[in-house]
């Protein structure tokens, strides 16, 4: 074991290779994790940021679909409310409908009987003149007795 | 060992702690060691290819590795590769920064060095010890120690390069002046104990990075002998031995790169630090 040049030798090889290491080796890896910590850093920011976003809209979609359930139901009774309405309009009309069919029906009634009481007064008035014709053989002059066959028609 | 060889134990040890030695001999002139005595009779003067080119291959390993990984590296979902890097950048990182309480770019990427490093050569003990020393032996090559870290010269190189960062700092931060008064006025803030002070702290200063080196040296040394001393048991008993060994060593491995380079981050730390 001596000691000889090769002291001297491993010292200069020492310091080339931490010279190296200082120009060509520490900076690039120290950078690669320094920038590695910070997107990292950066990530965990941007998750719980987004955990906190994603709160947020639970929140507001619960509210809105409360809100959003309520108007359906708001909606609903409006609807239900309306229908009644329209069955009760409905029914009404056609209440009022039957009614003017009968009373109209019961107007053609009575013109009718007017008219068939008004023609068989008339061929009553007839009939009556032509059997007294009979009975007095023409004595009785129609014109002469026209007034008092209207009278008696009018009173039938 | 090679196979159908039988080695004297003794000689097989000697064999496998020799460095691959270049140097001048004085009498070879420039060669390769061929034995331990020639390795030592070149003196100061001798380089060691193998801890040379086996650090500096794991450190080109560390650099490519971490720079690919880095340019690549994107702010999304990392892959396998990139998940292990960021893992072991991030451990030093935060390392670094519970332990070094003063402003100083440099301490991370120092601290990612050591560490990587470190960890990538002493990971080569658990490479079976005679693999590389049999390859090197077919192509010519007598010694090949491939672990760095076991050698003295390499711990004792990257604990020097530390020291010297200490006295900087310590001189940059505090001035010539501040730092003289801290060596001398520790612990005890008493003129006439101003020599007792200074022999303390310049003892405890100077044993940084002996301590340093030694620890990490020590560690892997006596964990290689331990290989090494497995490896002359019979084949068939290896295993017994060996794997709970290599199993125990992923833990040094680890631990001692770690040891290193807290130690050596308290040592900066403290050479910030004004009193």
């Amino acid at each position: 074991m001596n000691i000889n040049m090769t002291l001297i030798g491993q010292t200069i090889a020492f310091a080339i290779f931490v010279w190296f290491c200082i120009k060509y080796v520490w900076p690039p890896i120290s950078n690669a994790l320094h920038e590695r910590q910070k997107k990292i850093a950066d990530g965990l920011d941007a998750a719980s940021r987004a955990s906190r976003d994603l709160e947020m809209a639970q929140e507001q979609v619960e509210q809105s679909l409360r809100e959003s359930k309520e108007q359906a139901s708001q909606l609903l009774e409006q609807a239900n409310n309306r229908s009644a309405q329209i069955v009760e309009d409905a029914r009404e009309q056609a209440r009022a409908e039957g009614e003017r069919l009968i009373s109209g029906a019961r107007a053609a009634i009575d013109q009718d009987m007017q008219r068939a009481r008004e023609e068989l007064r008339s061929q009553v008035a007839h009939l009556s003149v032509l059997g007294a014709e009979r009975v007095l053989e023409g004595a009785v002059d129609e014109k002469a007795h026209r007034k008092l066959l209207d009278e008696l028609a009018a009173e039938l | 060992m090679a196979a159908g060889n039988v080695v004297a134990p003794a000689e097989y040890i000697q064999h496998h702690l020799q460095n691959l030695t270049f140097g001048l001999h004085p009498d070879n002139g420039w060669s390769l060691a061929q034995n331990a005595a020639e390795a030592s009779d070149m003196g100061f003067w001798a380089i060691h290819l193998d801890t040379m080119g086996w650090s500096i291959g794991m450190g080109f390993l560390f650099i490519w590795l971490f720079r690919k990984v880095g340019n690549a590296a994107t702010t999304g979902v990392p892959g396998m590769l990139q998940s292990i890097i960021e893992v072991t950048f991030e451990f030093v990182e935060g390392l670094t920064r519970s332990t070094f309480r003063n402003e100083n770019p440099i301490i991370g990427p120092l601290a990612l060095t050591l560490f990587v490093w470190i960890l990538m050569m002493n990971t080569l003990k658990i490479i079976p010890v005679d693999y590389f020393p049999g390859v090197f032996e077919q192509i010519g090559v007598e010694h090949m120690k491939i672990v760095p870290t076991t050698d003295l010269n390499a711990t004792f190189g990257m604990a020097l390069g530390v020291f010297l960062m200490v006295l900087y700092y310590n001189f940059k931060i505090k001035g010539a002046g501040g730092f003289a008064r801290e060596l001398s006025l520790k612990p005890f803030n008493h003129w006439a104990l101003i020599p007792f002070n200074l022999l303390l702290e310049v003892v405890a200063l100077l044993v940084q990075p002996f301590s340093l080196a030694m620890r990490l040296f020590g560690n892997m040394f006596a964990g290689e002998v331990i290989f090494v001393l497995i490896a002359l048991l019979p084949f068939w008993a290896i295993w017994l031995l060996d794997v709970p060994w290599a199993i125990f060593h992923i833990l040094i491995v680890t631990l001692q790169a770690f040891i290193f380079t807290v130690l050596s981050v308290v040592y900066l730390n403290a050479a910030h630090e004004r009193h």
